[in-house]
């Protein structure tokens, strides 16, 4: 997937092994900037070690990552810090901290980087819950008394509390119903949208993929095999991608009981 | 047939080296742990709260256990120095065996069934749940903002955890000398200051913050090194407890040879 503009994130040649199991096998992927890309992929295809990757969260064994063109792999780790502030991360499960009450969670980052006072964090809090669609009296409550939707909103809150330059969404809507998954899909595009982020998404769900993204990546055993306009999922002309789109058995993408 | 020799051996070679790698890998843990004590930021909040939950709230059971060890430790002495007439020594066996062993090793066994699996079930649970992965990526260096603070704190907290211990645990000799062995009480006092040297107190201390250091360490790295959903934070649970358990033994005999040994 190659553009005349510099994308904002370039992954070339990625590979990552865990033992024996090759889990990315040479991942190719411009992310362009102001964009919702979404990779598309089966469970254990490299989706989340690819984003992983990028965060600095796991190394890879080979390969480039670039972000605004710099090698962030080859990077200072003064500098790799200074990247990693400008990302936002909404992570599957949420991931919110149990000892804190919402409203630290959504402005950890803040505060962790001394931006900002605690009184001035509860006012953010609350402005950051609003746009997400919770009351400013939900920062005063502790994550485990909010239902799945609301954490998941909480921690929307939270990846875009700082105003990330590139936000990262794990599966934003596993284990939601279909309309609170919906729900999910639109705030993340106000906000990214509001922000004038660059927003990369992975997802097996392709109602939500194409809510979210203006691009499509299908990545299958490690390599990136098809990227395209998130729209045309379903119909795109590539064996692969459709089979997945449509969830059909029978097709090139064989169901592998163990790898 | 030449299996039946060496596959004993090369599996005796793996444990070997898998033990060399562990103790690799939590001496560079504890290394970083430590670097953070001198390096900002410093979450003083966070360290202000592990030393309230290991010093404040373990103070029940570090009590009771003095209490009645030393309560145990006056009857005991008693009935074994009965024999060839030297009841008279009870008090200075009380005060020694709580100062210098007793006091800093059962102190430390409470506080690593308390804190060190405490710890490690909060750590492994926020290591599986992603929670440490997201205090990376919310520019929060999790060896800092969870390891740091804890260690310091259980390093700290011991030794005045053991102090308390080592005033309860001859109060409790005391209660049992006078009240049911028919010392005087002013005697036994006496007998129990004259006995005591200012080194016992110290190796005590000392000894207390070395387990303290463990408890900390062996409890943060078990939940930092989690693996496996519920499953593995039980058994990083376990395993920081029976750790924690032997290295305070193991440490306990070295210390006292370091301080004692003629």
């Amino acid at each position: 997937m190659m553009h005349g503009a510099l994308p904002k994130i370039r992954l070339r040649g990625l590979r990552k092994a865990f033992g024996a199991k090759k889990v990315l096998d040479g991942v190719d992927l411009d992310v362009p900037a102001g964009q919702g890309t979404v990779i598309l992929g089966g469970s254990g295809s490299g989706k989340s070690v690819t984003i992983k990757c990028i965060l600095g969260l796991v190394e890879p064994d080979a390969g480039e990552i670039e972000i605004d063109g710099r090698d962030v792999l080859r990077m200072p780790r003064r500098e790799r810090q200074e990247m990693a502030d400008r990302i936002g991360m909404l992570f599957q499960n949420g991931a919110l901290f149990d000892s804190l009450p919402v409203w630290e969670n959504v402005c950890f980052k803040l505060l962790a980087q001394n931006r900002i006072t605690r009184a001035a964090a509860r006012d953010r809090a609350a402005e950051v819950l609003e746009q997400v669609g919770l009351a400013a009296s939900v920062g005063d409550l502790s994550p485990a008394e909010l239902s799945g939707g609301m954490q998941k909103r909480v921690a929307l809150a939270r990846a875009v509390a700082a105003r990330p330059e590139i936000v990262f969404f794990d599966e934003p809507t596993t284990g939601l119903d279909p309309i609170m998954g919906s729900v999910i899909d639109g705030l993340i595009a106000d906000v990214v949208k509001r922000l004038g982020a660059t927003a990369l998404s992975i997802t097996h769900d392709i109602a939500s993929a194409r809510r979210i993204a203006d691009t499509a990546a299908m990545i299958h055993r490690g390599r990136i095999v098809w990227t395209g306009p998130a729209a045309s999922l379903g119909q795109t002309g590539n064996a692969m991608v459709d089979q997945f789109a449509r969830g059909e058995r029978e097709g090139p993408i064989q169901m592998e009981l163990r790898r | 047939m030449a299996s039946l020799v060496l596959d004993p051996l090369a599996a005796l070679g793996r444990a070997a080296i898998g033990a060399c790698r562990a103790t690799g890998a939590v001496g560079l843990f504890a290394l970083e742990a430590v670097s953070h004590w001198v390096r900002p930021p410093f979450y003083g909040r966070l360290f202000w709260g592990a030393f309230v939950e290991i010093a404040w709230f373990s103070l029940p059971v570090v009590a009771l256990t003095a209490v009645f060890t030393g309560m145990v430790l006056a009857l005991q002495s008693y009935t074994g120095f009965a024999r060839f007439n030297a009841q008279s020594a009870v008090a200075s066996v009380v005060v020694i065996s709580l100062t210098r062993e007793l006091g800093p090793v059962l102190a430390a066994l409470m506080v690593a069934g308390r804190i060190g699996a405490a710890f490690a079930a909060e750590i492994g649970t926020m290591r599986v749940t992603d929670q440490i992965d997201a205090l990376t990526t919310l520019s929060t260096d999790p060896m800092k903002y969870l390891v740091a603070p804890r260690v310091l704190a259980a390093t700290l907290a011991l030794p005045l955890l053991v102090l308390v211990a080592d005033v309860l645990g001859v109060m409790g000799g005391w209660l049992i000398a006078t009240f049911k062995l028919g010392f005087v009480s002013a005697a036994y006092l006496k007998s129990t200051a004259d006995f005591l040297q200012t080194m016992d107190v110290v190796s005590g201390l000392a000894k207390a913050g070395v387990f303290g250091f463990v408890i900390g360490l062996m409890g943060t790295w078990c939940g930092y090194t989690s693996r496996g959903g519920a499953r593995g934070v039980g058994g990083a649970t376990t395993l920081a407890v029976v750790a924690s358990s032997i290295l305070i033994l193991a440490l306990d005999y070295a210390l006292t040879e370091a301080f004692f040994a003629q």
